[in-house]
């Protein structure tokens, strides 16, 4: 079944705000095998300017996910997730994501749309502190395989 | 805060010399723990296969911080990376063995925008394929 038009719009916002800690940070760099010092220590980060550790440029997938995982997993949007493939991604900095931050996201559904039997489903992620300093907004746009045609039956 | 690489020392055709970055099983399990996407694709290989892959893929997020590598490693701040974007063109497959694959990156100066800031284009490439599609990042320099 289609993707429903009318999520067209549709905004989501985290139901609580994201505690950004060293050791997440830690990890992620860890995960991605970046050995970076400015992502591990606070010394050689506030070296470089900043407050406290900084995260790698892609670190706001994971509040990115959450996002689009509401979005996704709304059951009225009908999405079939097992056909979903990551299309493009894209992140705008306003500066980098750090340890301290709170942050939250809010998920808007940015377009829907049929092409060559997929559909292809945009979600824009505004990341922001809690005090409304925007931090970055992640773009996502998902391929849902053969969403089309079938939508069409 | 400050970028190593000067704007005033790159030109449009700079080049960042090619990196290679080595992906195996475990790297995929690490990054699905780290980034909380636990795809079965991307640890299974009876799953991948009866979705119609070859194989267990590299989730798309982990080969496109791969790419973001060589930029964050060139510019010397990864703070300095203000945009960085990329189309999923063909998937990493990573196969079951100690070696895996790896992913092979170059990038080089597209365009010299305002506020000391370049555009660069990447080239990402696994297993003869272009795994990313235009990948992009905009960097600002000292």
């Amino acid at each position: 079944m289609a993707i429903n038009r009318e999520f067209l719009g549709r905004e989501y916002t985290s139901p609580e705000p994201y505690e950004v800690t060293r050791v997440k940070i830690r990890e992620f760099a860890d995960a991605i095998g970046d050995a970076n010092p400015v992502y591990r220590d606070p010394a050689t980060a506030r070296a470089a300017g900043y407050p406290d550790v900084i995260a790698p440029p892609t670190f706001a997938i994971v509040m990115g996910m959450e996002g689009a995982g509401q979005a996704m997993f709304d059951p009225d949007l009908r999405l079939d997730y097992s056909r979903v493939v990551h299309g493009d991604q894209s992140f705008r900095h306003s500066r980098p994501v750090r340890a301290g931050d709170v942050l939250t996201c809010v998920t808007r559904i940015r377009d829907v749309k049929a092409l060559g039997g997929n559909e292809l489903l945009t979600v824009d992620s505004d990341i922001s502190t809690v005090d409304g300093e925007h931090v970055v907004t992640a773009s996502n746009m998902m391929v849902v395989r053969g969403g089309a045609a079938q939508g069409s039956e | 805060m400050t970028a190593v690489i000067k704007y005033a020392d790159v030109e449009v055709g700079t080049e960042i010399p090619e990196q290679s970055y080595p992906v195996r099983r475990l790297d995929l399990v690490r990054y699905a723990g780290a980034s909380g996407d636990f795809n079965e694709i991307h640890w299974s290989g009876r799953v991948a296969k009866s979705v119609g892959l070859p194989d267990v893929i590299a989730h798309g997020m982990f080969t496109m911080a791969q790419a973001g590598r060589l930029i964050t490693d060139w510019a010397g701040d990864p703070g300095a990376v203000e945009e960085y974007s990329v189309r999923f063109s063909a998937p990493v497959v990573v196969p079951d063995d100690d070696t895996g694959t790896e992913i092979t990156v170059s990038g080089v100066v597209r365009k010299k925008l305002d506020d000391n800031r370049v555009e660069v284009a990447l080239t990402a490439r696994s297993g003869g394929a272009k795994v990313l599609a235009r990948p992009t990042a905009v960097v600002r320099l000292a």
